[in-house]
């Protein structure tokens, strides 16, 4: 078994509303400081049996056809080790 | 791009270094448009200006294959049926007068390009896009239609492309609270890999709300409202929307812009204040092109020049480039001309609405653009030769080689079902094709009703809303086209995509005043596609001259092709019309057992380019139905008058009166049995055009005689309302809930 995280972002040159909204709310909110807010997403994947490289290669698909929009967003894979340990790739 | 501010090209060192190699046919220019614009300028063009020559001298932009096409629309007379327009083509929409001191705006746009790379965000800005448009003539936003066309329903390219599509047009239309009132959706494998996203935007003013794009007044100032500008869709609109797709992977395509409806929505709002305060001496959208048009389109349109200073400009992102920050397709932005006594106002109501303002320039005596970059000059053009003196191409074109062979390849030597039974399952078959399937699947993901003004919207012939709560004044628009028969044959094809949507139009109550046209063809390079677009012109030309309603505007997308194949020509019509009162309208589909029914027009065996063609044998080929605009004027007129009298109305257009009566039956559950004479076949398939299927009490059907006889139109007794079926006499017997259940179930079955 091993775990592995997606982080989806949108594309750096993409205007994110949902960021955009929660950088109005923060200063209503009495949080001062804040300059820019970009908001994506997280997936955690277990997979099941080694972690080999063409499972990982299959995980980059996952990310790449149906985690993702490749078009308006990014995405970066890691692997937490069974110990719990991180791994980027 | 190099670092800006090292290596800013401005127009000294443009003159300074003349022979700078430049990428020019990068940006899609051609040598000798390069040329031109080194003439115009008298010296090399600064990166800047480059960029702006390029984007608005694209095809998108400059209209440059179709100008000499779309002009004759001009010789139309700018009046309708009421009255004079308020203004007309060459602003951002055409204005008309509906009466009551109300004036009505509307304009139908391409997005397919966009919408075929990023499916939501495409059609989601499409609708972004035509509402600013319509925003920037002083009118309020009242409705949206989104016409449709898309490839096989099962191709895999279809299953991404729609679900994205509906829910992107849905989401942002919903989010801004306008009724999404028609539309088309039409599939056809020509549009598989070039799906169409046509949006339409319909709204209201008070006659002297009017408001011209312009920059007039020395010493005005140029205000930016609205978003922050971004890298997003940098070159995006027109770029994209001028060259083939080719084989490229993701990675290669350009960015794409997101849309913001909720900022969107805050631009809508503060804009109307900020125009009835009367604030505004002239304003524009930004679209695609983004400031590059803005400013030169203003600045043309004026009487004097204009200076930008480009840094004052909000950035959403600090590292963008002069040239980037020109061409940049970033939503919910506006551009005003503002006199200086107005600004501080002007900045109060954009601050109460949480919307960015700033003042980027001035109106200035001379007559150059001169846009500035950190106090050094990188834009120094004369603004008319970006915004209208673009290039002009008379491309060629000739009628296709093998369009003869085409028209000589009719349908109706196709086999045809001979018995009742063969007849009833064509009739089944039909009914769950993709094009003539119940759309509730797309249509349920819109608001229709938002408003409450919404008085009829699909499955209705139009979409119809009231504009006064208190006089009930509303106005009804339809968009149409059937693709096949401008295949067959454009100029007849425009003709009929005319003459069916000024039918929706009238079948409702209303009385048509213009159109809009979104002209989507292939390659203007191809002689072959090019000629289908000079005859779709010709035809639209010759029919509003004979219907006597001007063409207000409207929009062209070319290169709609993949490889060598262009999809079918496809000029989609939108017809607005009038009801005095939309409490006396006449509603789709039948309302009452026991009523009469009328066929109202004459069918002939016209059966080539028709449903029954096409979903059952895949045929395309023949002439298409015949087109008599006269008779379909007196059809319109005997529909308006007929308000009161007709308990129920419905076109027939694809599917004939088969489908005709299939929809007017499943619309409340209420059957239909009917006597056919002549050949049932022709009778039920054939797709005649100037057709109506109408009911009228059982009493009235001497009335109707009266009326019939009066505007000199066929009228055919059918039969009459009630039973749980569709009955053919001697022929078949259809039980609605067999009819609904194969009809409902084509698009669920696909996507859900």
């Amino acid at each position: 078994m091993a775990r592995v995280v997606v982080d989806v972002m949108p594309k750096p040159e993409i205007l994110d509303p949902q960021g955009k909204a929660v950088l109005g709310a923060l200063p209503r909110l009495g949080f001062d400081g804040v300059t820019e807010v970009r908001q994506g997403k997280r997936f955690e994947l277990e997979i099941d049996g080694d972690l080999t490289e063409d499972r990982l290669a299959e995980v980059n698909a996952m990310a790449e056809t149906l985690l993702s929009n490749p078009v308006i967003e990014d995405y970066a894979v890691r692997v937490i080790q069974e110990s719990g340990q991180e791994s980027g790739q | 791009m190099p670092d800006v501010r090292t290596h800013l090209d401005t127009v000294t060192a443009a003159e300074q270094d003349p022979d700078r190699e430049q990428p020019w046919a990068d940006l899609g220019l051609k040598a000798d448009e390069y040329a031109r614009i080194r003439e115009i300028l008298g010296r090399r063009p600064t990166s800047s200006e480059l960029a702006m020559y390029s984007v608005m001298w694209s095809e998108h932009c400059s209209y440059k294959s179709t100008k000499v096409h779309l002009k004759q629309f001009s010789d139309i007379p700018q009046e309708t049926p009421v009255g004079k327009m308020l203004a007309g083509i060459g602003e951002n929409a055409g204005v008309l007068d509906v009466g009551q001191g109300y004036a009505v705006t509307f304009k139908v746009e391409s997005h397919n390009h966009p919408s075929f790379v990023e499916p939501y965000q495409g059609a989601a800005t499409g609708v972004g896009g035509i509402v600013r448009d319509i925003l920037a003539m002083g009118a309020r936003p009242v409705a949206v239609m989104d016409p449709l066309r898309f490839g096989p329903l099962d191709a895999p390219d279809t299953q991404r492309v729609l679900p994205g599509i509906v829910a992107g047009v849905g989401g942002y239309g919903n989010c801004l609270g306008l009724p999404n009132i028609g539309g088309e959706a039409v599939f056809d494998e020509t549009y598989l890999g070039n799906p169409l996203v046509n949006a339409l935007c319909v709204g209201v003013l008070r006659h002297e709300d009017l408001h011209l794009a312009k920059a007039s007044g020395v010493g005005n100032q140029v205000i930016l409202y609205g978003a922050r500008t971004g890298g997003d869709g940098i070159g995006g609109v027109s770029v994209l929307a001028s060259e083939t797709f080719d084989a490229d992977g993701p990675a290669k395509r350009p960015s794409v812009q997101v849309g913001d409806p909720f900022m969107e929505k805050l631009l809508i709002e503060c804009t109307l204040e900020i125009f009835a305060a009367g604030l505004v001496a002239g304003i524009q959208d930004l679209g695609g092109a983004g400031l590059s048009c803005a400013t030169s389109e203003l600045a043309s349109a004026g009487d004097g020049g204009m200076h930008v200073e480009l840094d004052r400009v909000p950035l959403r992102d600090s590292t963008l480039a002069p040239e980037e920050i020109l061409m940049s397709e970033s939503q919910e932005r506006m551009m005003a001309v503002v006199e200086p006594g107005d600004v501080e106002a002007f900045m109060a109501i954009c601050a109460k609405w949480d919307v960015e303002a700033v003042v980027v320039g001035e109106v200035t005596d001379g007559d150059r653009l001169l846009i500035d970059w950190h106090g050094e000059c990188v834009v120094d053009v004369p603004p008319r030769s970006v915004a209208h003196d673009g290039p002009t191409y008379n491309r060629p074109f000739a009628r296709p080689a093998w369009q003869d062979a085409l028209q000589a390849d009719g349908a109706e030597s196709l086999p045809r079902p001979t018995t009742g039974a063969e007849l009833r399952a064509t009739v089944l078959r039909l009914a769950a094709s993709p094009n003539l399937c119940d759309k509730s699947w797309i249509t349920d993901q819109y608001d229709r009703y938002v408003q409450g003004n919404t008085v009829l919207a699909q499955p209705s012939d139009s979409g119809m809303i009231r504009i006064d709560d208190e006089t009930n004044l509303g106005v009804a628009v339809s968009t149409d086209c059937n693709g096949r028969f401008a295949k067959l044959d454009p100029y007849a094809g425009a003709r009929l995509a005319l003459a069916e949507s000024y039918r929706n139009v009238a079948t409702g109550g209303a009385r048509p005043l213009a159109i809009s046209d979104c002209l989507n063809f292939g390659s203007p390079e191809d002689p072959d596609v090019m000629w289908q677009f000079a005859e779709a012109c010709r035809g639209l030309k010759d029919g509003c001259l004979e219907l006597g309603i001007p063409v207000t505007g409207g929009n062209v997308s070319l290169y709609n092709q993949t490889g060598d194949t262009a999809i079918l020509p496809t000029p989609v019509v939108a017809v607005l019309g009038v009801i005095e009162d939309v409490t006396q309208r006449t509603p789709t589909g039948f309302q009452a057992a026991g009523d009469k029914v009328f066929l109202l027009g004459e069918t002939r065996e016209e059966l080539s380019g028709s449903e029954w063609a096409h979903v059952v044998h895949g045929h395309l080929g023949g002439l298409p139905p015949a087109v008599d605009l006269a008779a379909e004027q007196a059809l319109a007129e005997l529909l308006v008058d007929g308000v009161g009298l007709l308990t129920s109305a419905h076109d027939l257009s694809d599917g004939g009166l088969a489908q005709a009566l299939v929809e007017s039956a499943l619309r409340h559950d209420i059957g239909v049995s009917v006597r056919l004479a002549g050949d049932a076949f022709v009778g039920l398939f054939s797709e005649s055009a100037g057709r109506v299927v109408v009911t009228v009490a059982p009493t009235d059907g001497d009335a109707l005689g009266a009326l019939a006889s009066r505007y000199g139109v066929a009228l055919t007794e059918l039969g009459v309302t009630g039973g749980g079926s569709v009955t053919v006499e001697d022929q078949f017997d259809l039980p609605l809930v067999e009819a609904r259940a194969v009809w409902s179930a084509t698009l669920p079955a696909a996507f859900a």
